[in-house]
């Protein structure tokens, strides 16, 4: 059992934890995720390392609550024990010292994950220019961890309540134009907000390594679930990746792999809430 | 035997052979000759004294029968019920020849599921008595001697679980290291419940951490540790049997589509995560109205199955070779025909085609005849020219086999690998390091729980001797 050892409420939604899990904590990397079982009941799901304390033996993660099992975790309480937890898992990410700027492009919750990156790409000693979003102020996270390992920290959101008004991919365009040579950049988010950078980035022909988020069960390469078409090749985001090269991932077809259990997880979500009697019917 | 009725077992994942009575379990052991020479024991991967345990059952001698059979083997009530009986030791009985060979499978788990009840019997009587006279420690646990060396297991399938009951009672220190939140490995993620109860398995595992045997799961060999991170931390030697969980597909147009799975990913959402019991566990799992599951071996069929009890209507099995060609065990061919599933065979996909919204709606797929026989002995499938035709279904389930899981071959330095990624070892499952040893499908590719259970008896061995000459 994991026991969570502090619990941060961002905004209704996003929820962050840190958990004890010392032998993920030891091994934990940039870029790499771990996999959650809250219950007996629930759902394996897949988040992301959003920061590790080796000393204390901890994993922090940020979580935004979209259906059932999401829903779970983030309903619990510091001191509660998670059943399972499991990890690393995946890829780290490839962190050397590159001639020109990298940029990092953190969207929503994406912030969380794109922090230890942008860490490690600051120590490796880049100058490192950080692009992060969101669709207002409330939903906006980890601005001063961000602004902690930049050199520079754009910030916006959608609707102009906080930093420039406009999408992330408006602020990138921006950046080019001043800054015209940049090395490497990275960007997560949901895919549609990578799929954009990506299109953005393409004839400017910028090394641009996205983070998949596909449906995920195992984890060890072993149920295909994860499957990514990249390039020509059919890859597996939890031993392959979660890192691609994001001119290569075929985003439309990732997107709709996405809804393949629609209908099933809106019934699951509509079940918990029953139980918990916010639908008033009780 | 019994089995409940094609029509009633469609609708439930209950198991399907209901397995003999006492009466007809010792009228078929009368059948055996009790041979001199039992041709019966060649055909076992791990030698059953068949002829032993038969003659105790038709003495209705149950506890013998027990006794015998697991001197050899750690699982039997696993094995009557998944061994390819037919291929392996009732190929070889006498009796065969000119009638029904003796049914060593059947008998085999009948006596395996003797001896569980009783012990349950026996477990539920001394629960009584330790309400009544209060908290006693258990006598066995307390008095064991000592521990030798510290061993590590990774991978809890069949390979590893046997090589750590038989470590344990050498009195090895054994820790299991395994990946999912469960041990069992295919045991538990693959075979359905309708076919081996998962209580039967976990009876098993329980009857391991009775002998001592540390078990931890969540811990992925390659990621969470490594093999050089287990021998500093002063196991002294490793047993590696993570098995060949890597799903291969066929590498057609359309194979990415929504509701084209593998074989691992439905049936592990349905066994594992209990996707049958949706929305009461969380784990959803989709079977299709018209499903083609490719391939037709023992997973294809088990996938075909458990299809039509998550309530598909139509389940086609699409085999490029004839019936008489499939792997999959005579019993399981045999069940999935009672129970509706229908056979497409020299028939293959050679793309499978989506609608709009990157849902499958169908396959083009070729018809075969067979050839000139192949290296393997099988005749060759021949594509036949202008056969091409559209199969209309909504999902495609694929099982044509699983390659080694590459987690910890590829993080572990000077590991000695075959062309397709399997550890390379000798019949006592030495690997090219010292002190690392390695069994079951990850050496062998996919094969079967005996020969994954015998592989690791017998690195049990030789991890016993290596550690023997360590230490003088
Ligand atoms: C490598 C990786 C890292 C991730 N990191 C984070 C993170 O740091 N924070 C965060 O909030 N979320 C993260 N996610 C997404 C998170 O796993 C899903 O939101 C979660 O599993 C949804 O489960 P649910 O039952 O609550 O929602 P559901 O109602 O089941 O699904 C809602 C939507 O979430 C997605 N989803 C569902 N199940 C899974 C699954 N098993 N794996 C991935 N996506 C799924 C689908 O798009 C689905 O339509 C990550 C996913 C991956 C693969
Ligand atoms: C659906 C299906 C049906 C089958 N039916 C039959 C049948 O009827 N009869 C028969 O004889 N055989 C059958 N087989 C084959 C049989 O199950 C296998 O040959 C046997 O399980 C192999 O045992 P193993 O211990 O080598 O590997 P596995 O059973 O695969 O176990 C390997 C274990 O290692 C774990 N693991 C993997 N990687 C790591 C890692 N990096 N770190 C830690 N742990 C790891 C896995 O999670 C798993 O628990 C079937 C297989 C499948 C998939
Ligand atoms: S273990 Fe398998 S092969 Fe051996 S006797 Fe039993 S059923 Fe037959
Ligand atoms: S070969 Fe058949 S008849 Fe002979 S001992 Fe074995 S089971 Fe009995
Ligand atoms: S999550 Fe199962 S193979 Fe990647
Ligand atoms: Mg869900």
């Amino acid at each position: 059992m994991y026991p969570i050892v502090k619990k941060i409420i961002h905004s209704p939604a996003v929820k962050e934890f840190e958990v004890y899990a010392p032998m993920v904590a030891e091994k934990a990397k940039a870029g790499q995720f771990f996999i959650l079982r809250v219950s007996e009941k629930a759902e394996r799901i897949p988040l992301t390392i959003a920061d590790y304390n080796r000393e204390q033996g901890t994993i922090t993660t940020i979580i935004q609550e979209l259906g059932a099992s999401s829903t779970l975790f983030g309903q619990m309480e510091e001191g509660d024990h998670i059943l399972d937890f499991v990890g690393p898992l995946g890829v780290p990410s490839e962190i050397e010292r590159y001639d020109h700027p990298v940029v990092l492009v953190g969207g929503g919750i994406g912030i969380a994950p794109i922090f230890p990156i942008a860490r490690d790409l600051k120590e490796a000693g880049n100058e490192v220019i950080s692009i992060i979003g969101a669709r207002n102020k409330e939903l906006l996270i980890w601005e001063e961890k961000m602004a902690s390992v930049s050199d520079q920290l754009i910030v916006c959101t959608d609707d102009g309540s906080y930093g420039r008004q406009g999408f992330v991919t408006d602020a990138l365009k921006d950046l080019y134009e001043e800054r015209g040579q940049l090395s490497a950049l990275w960007a997560i988010g949901p895919m549609p907000m990578m799929r954009a950078i990506t299109n953005v980035t393409r004839p400017w022909e910028l090394k641009t390594i996205v983070s998949m988020n596909p449906l995920m069960m195992d984890g060890t390469g072993m149920c295909g679930a994860c499957r990514v078409q990249v390039g020509s090749e059919t890859k597996f985001a939890c031993v392959d990746g979660p890192e691609f090269d994001g001119h290569l991932v075929d985003f439309d077809l990732a997107i709709k792999r996405l809804s393949i259990y629609k209908d099933q997880e809106k019934r699951a979500l509509a079940v918990l809430e029953h139980k918990g009697g916010h639908c008033g019917c009780q | 035997m019994p089995c409940q009725a094609p029509q009633e077992r469609v609708s439930n994942f209950n198991e399907v052979a209901l397995g003999y009575t006492e009466e007809q379990a010792i009228i078929e052991a009368k059948r055996c000759l009790q041979c001199k020479k039992p041709k019966c024991r060649d055909g076992c991967p791990v030698e059953v004294l068949i002829p032993e345990f038969i003659q105790a059952v038709a003495d209705g001698d149950m506890a013998t029968a027990a006794k015998q059979l697991k001197l050899k083997n750690a699982l039997p009530a696993v094995c009557g019920r998944v061994c390819p009986q037919e291929s392996q030791c009732e190929s070889k009985c006498i009796v065969g020849i000119k009638s029904e060979p003796v049914a060593i499978g059947r008998l085999e788990r009948f006596v395996a599921d003797w001896e569980m009840a009783k012990e349950e019997a026996e477990e539920a009587k001394v629960a009584d008595l330790d309400t009544v006279d209060g908290d006693q420690e258990s006598e066995s646990s307390a008095t064991a001697s000592p521990k030798k060396q510290k061993v590590a297991i990774i991978g809890a399938g069949p390979a590893g679980l046997s090589c750590a009951a038989d470590l344990a009672r050498f009195g090895y220190d054994v820790t299991v290291f395994e990946a999912l939140h469960v041990a069992g490995g295919v045991l538990m993620y693959g075979i359905p419940e309708f076919r081996l109860p998962k209580a039967i398995v976990e009876k098993e595992i329980d009857s391991l951490r009775k002998l001592g045997v540390n078990l931890q799961v969540n811990m992925v060999g390659g990621k969470t540790f490594t093999v050089e991170d287990l021998q500093q931390k002063g196991y002294e030697a490793v047993f590696i049997g993570t098995g060949a969980g890597l799903p291969n597909f066929m590498g057609i147009p359309g194979e990415n589509l929504c509701g084209v799975f593998a074989a691992n990913e439905f049936l592990t959402r349905t066994n594992l995560m209990k996707g049958y019991d949706f929305p009461n566990f969380l784990t959803p799992v989709i079977s299709g109205r018209k499903v083609a599951v490719l391939g037709a071996g023992n997973v294809a069929m088990d996938a075909a199955r458990t299809a039509l009890r998550l309530g598909a209507e139509e389940v086609s099995i699409v085999y490029r070779r004839s019936e008489k060609e499939m792997p999959a065990r005579a019993e399981e061919i045999e069940h999935a025909h009672e129970e509706g599933v229908q056979f497409k065979v020299l028939t293959n996909p050679v793309e499978i085609v989506g609608d709009e919204q990157g849902w499958v709606k169908g396959m083009n797929c070729l018809r075969y005849e067979l050839g000139e026989p192949d290296e393997s002995g099988r005749r060759r499938p021949v594509p036949v020219e202008g056969s091409e035709f559209f199969m209309e279904v909504d999902s495609v389930i694929v099982a044509i086999g699983q390659g080694p899981n590459p987690l910890v071959t590829q993080s572990t330095a000077g590991l000695a690998l075959n062309r397709k990624g399997t550890i390379q070892a000798d019949e006592e499952g030495r690997t090219s390091l010292p002190g690392v040893f390695a069994g079951g499908d990850i050496v062998t590719g996919a094969a079967t729980v005996i020969l994954a259970m015998g592989a690791g008896k017998k690195s049990a061995r030789a991890i016993d001797q290596y550690l023997q000459s360590k230490q003088s």
